[in-house]
Order: structure tokens, then sequence, then C-alpha cells
């Protein structure tokens, strides 16, 4: 029998946070990421929280807000969504070049124009090269569990950097699954109090995020790259240690799923990686040599581990909600870089599906399966409507 | 030297590094004969860079002065000029 209660995506989510004991949260709501920071609200507001909520104007205060929070030296949450995370962008940056290790759940929404408040990951991506940690939780359990390893992922003195959580806007936090949270003594046990190496105190003044001239900028951010690669073994142990004291499964740099002796592995980010499973079993019912790589840490891209992975596949089916306008899929494309003057050279093809929240049906999934076992495919819209006439395009 | 993570240092570094170098369209010279005290120039350096006491006894610290003008062009009494860098000082 399953554990855990049968709670909606954003509750599950807020009782992860809670769990956490940040000292001060700042969001502003935008949906689909409203009902989380509602949820903690609410609860602060019961006293079930001992926390300063503390309400803004806007998604580039409430970065402001916890970046200035997170260097007095307490640990701090903020959630956004799409516009709000684009708001945020320059604040986003500079949380990361500061090295706080604030954790931010982003409900992953389309950005405008048009507008569109419906699922896919084009916000996050745009802030791939940010210098935050990305993780992509696949249903609400996983969400709530890379909350706490966020955290523990983030204040390693090791690492210093923050987390964001991903999490597929609407089909994660507006839905009711079966959700099992720890206890708040397990998470004490297995999350201690925050210990910043520096902090903003009046007694023993210093000097965060002030500008640095050429002569030493470039070092810095060298040191970030280099922890982020660093930081890869770091995630992997949070991982583990979250096993040995949950006894489940989270987190981690990427999850296999009939993967190792399959010749066609379908890559894919948060919820659709579901979906895809769903697939995979059908099509290995029908004896077809098929899995599924679901990568959860996109940032820093475990390139080696991937590498490792995927060399046995001879086709790689790249599907992702995210495109780099004028570019290409940015996934899949990275992938691509992980073989370039390697052995390995398997085949990989690339689909972009979803977009402002389309459905993603098994029959997309198959198709693009279908289709990159026949040819390598570039890159290829899945789902696009036949029946409209596109200015400019067709007429 | 050590580079810290984030780059945090010491505090005081704006009074170090001393960023009128950055000056490039010229300077505030100070005429010290209509003013008023009035201190508009003061209040409305970007740089906070302006001092003054009383009547004829405002001058700008050039090691932070950008040579904006903002303080020539809002002095009502018309006492700030301002003059090619390598002039006289103010």
């Amino acid at each position: 029998m399953l554990k855990g209660r049968m709670i909606q995506g954003c509750r599950a989510i807020a009782e992860a946070v809670t769990l956490c004991r940040p000292r001060v949260i700042s969001a502003y709501p935008i949906t689909p990421q409203t009902l989380i920071v509602e949820e903690l609200a609410s609860m602060v507001a019961e006293g079930e929280l001992d926390t300063e909520f503390i309400n803004v104007e806007g998604e580039h205060s409430a970065a402001s807000l916890v970046l200035g929070a997170s260097a007095v030296g307490v640990r701090v949450f903020t959630a956004t969504s799409s516009q709000g995370l684009l708001y945020m962008g320059e604040v986003v940056f500079n949380i990361a070049g500061m090295r706080l290790p604030i954790v931010m759940i982003n409900a992953n929404r389309a950005v405008s124009a048009p507008l569109s408040i419906w699922n896919d990951q084009q916000d996050s991506i745009a802030m791939r090269d940010s210098g935050w940690i990305q993780m992509y939780a696949e249903n609400n359990q996983e969400a709530c569990d890379l909350v706490l390893q966020a955290y523990r992922i983030a204040e390693d003195h090791r690492v210093m950097l923050p987390v964001m959580v991903c999490v597929d806007g609407f089909v994660l936090p507006h839905a009711f699954e079966v959700v099992d949270l720890p206890s708040q003594k397990e998470v004490d046990a297995y999350l201690p109090p925050y210990q910043p190496i520096y902090k903003l105190d009046p007694d023993n003044p210093l000097t965060m995020g002030a500008f640095t001239e050429p002569d030493k900028y470039m070092e810095a951010r060298y040191m970030i790259q280099r922890t982020m690669e660093a930081s890869i073994p770091i995630i992997e142990e949070v991982s583990r240690e979250f096993k040995r004291t949950f006894g489940r499964v989270g987190g981690g740099l990427f999850e296999k799923y009939r993967v190792d002796d399959a010749s066609t592995v379908v890559v894919a980010l948060g919820s659709m990686a579901g979906t895809t499973k769903d697939v995979v079993d059908d099509l290995r019912n029908k004896g077809q040599k098929v899995g599924v790589l679901r990568l959860i840490t996109y940032r820093p891209f475990p390139e080696e581990a991937l590498y490792e992975a995927l060399k046995g596949a001879q086709n790689i089916v790249v599907i992702e909600k995210a495109l780099s306008l004028g570019g290409s899929a940015p996934l899949a494309v990275e992938l691509r870089s992980v073989f370039h003057g390697r052995p390995a050279s398997p085949k990989i093809s690339s689909f972009v599906i979803g977009l402002g929240g389309r459905d993603v049906t098994t029959d997309d999934l198959k198709y693009a399966i279908e289709k990159a076992q026949q040819q390598l495919i570039n890159m290829e819209f899945i789902g696009l409507r036949t029946d409209l006439e596109l200015e400019g395009i067709n007429a | 030297m050590k580079i810290t993570l984030g780059t945090v240092t010491k505090p005081g570094g704006s009074r170090v590094n001393k960023t009128g170098a950055w000056r490039t369209a010229g300077k505030p010279r100070f005429l010290h004969k209509n003013c008023i005290a009035c201190d508009v120039c003061a209040l409305g350096c970007p740089e906070g860079c302006i001092f003054g006491t009383g009547q004829r006894t405002y001058y700008a610290n050039e090691d932070f002065c950008k040579g904006c003008g903002i303080c020539a062009s809002g002095c009502p009494v018309h006492d700030i000029e301002m003059i090619p860098e390598g002039g006289e000082d103010a």
C-alpha cells in the first residue's frame, strides 16, 4: 500500500518547504505558482510556520528580498513562474554570482507573447546560463523530495549555489497525488540549520556583490563553472543519503527506465517522462528495445554520466518543451555535444512538443520514436496543426 | 591575493576605488561669487561628492566626481561652470 496522503501538489510542496524551516519567504503570486505561496502565506497566518513572509510588489523585489535575507545568513525560499522568472532575471544572475544558496520553485509555464498561462519549459530553460543548479521533478513526490535535497546541495560549503526546482505548471502543482511527507524530526536530522560562510553583520561589516574589474571578474565566473562541475558528485551523494534516510529514491542526475539494453532511448525532462514510460512499456510488450532517460539535473549538465548511460543506444530521441528561437532545441543540442569526438555516436533526433500547454499524447511520443528509428531528425515540431493559415509562413 | 566566494570583500571599497578617473567630459568649477548656499548642487550630485558649509565654500571631491554637470545646470545663481579636464582646479 502507498504511504502518504492524497494531497494537492501545491499543498505538498508548501509543506515540504515548511519542513525545511525557511526564516524568510518572499514571492509574488503568478499562475500556476500562486497556490504554493498562498498555502505558505496561510500557514504563516495560522501560526503553523515561524517565518517572515514578506509581501512585495513584484518578482524583481521578491528575488531581491530573498537575496538580501540570504546574505544576512538565513535560509530563504521563493517561488515563481514564466514572466515572473523573467522579471526576476537580473537578480537570478546576481544570486548565483553572489553564491547565495537560495532555493526556488519554478512552476514551468510558457512565456509571452502570445500570453499563455499553460505549461512548457521555456521559462527555466531561458535561465539555464544563470549559474543556478536546475532540477526537474516528474511528480509531486519528487518535487517535495527535491526541495529537501535542494537545500542540502545549495548550502553545502563545497557548492554554495542556488537551486531552482522546476515543476511542470498545472501538471504538478494543481494535481492531487499521494505524497509521503517526512516528519519534522526526520527532516531536521537530514537538513541541519544553514551555516553561512559569509554573512552581513553590522559588527563585522563586509561588502557583497560589489563591482569587479577585468583583472578579477573572469576568475569569479571560472569559480562558478568549476563548482558546477564539482557539484555533480555532491548531487549524487545527497540523493544517496536521501535514500538511506527516507528509504525512497529521489533526485540525483537522472533516472534510467529500461535503458540498459535499449537500442532507442527517449530523453525528457519533467512530467513528460511519466507518459513516456507508459509508451516504453507498451513498445516493450511489442518486443521493441526502448527506454527512457529522465534528466533530473539539467544544470550542472552531467555530461560524463550521460555519455556512459547512453553510449549503448543507437537512437536517442530528445523530446522537449523548450526552444531556442532561431537556434534549435536546447537539450538535443547539448546531448549532441556530449557525443562529439567520442567513440559512441548514436543518432540524436530532436522533437519540440507541448509548447504553451498543448497536450503531449502517447501517440505523439510513439510517432517521435518511430520516426527517429527510421531517420535522423534534426529538429521537428510535433503536433503542429495543419488546418491553420499561418500568415507569412504559408498562405 | 584571494578571490572569495561571491567576491565578498572588506567594506569601504568605494573609498579606496577612486572612480573620478572615469570622468571624461570635464569637471565643475565653483566660482564662489554669487553662491547663496542653497545646497542644490550638493543635493543634486548623484555621487554625493559635493560639500559646503556656507556661502562660497562649496567644492566637488574630484576623486569621485564624474563630471555629469548636474550641479552646474542646477545652480540657480549660475555660480558653477563646467571646464575641460586639466583646467584650473575648482
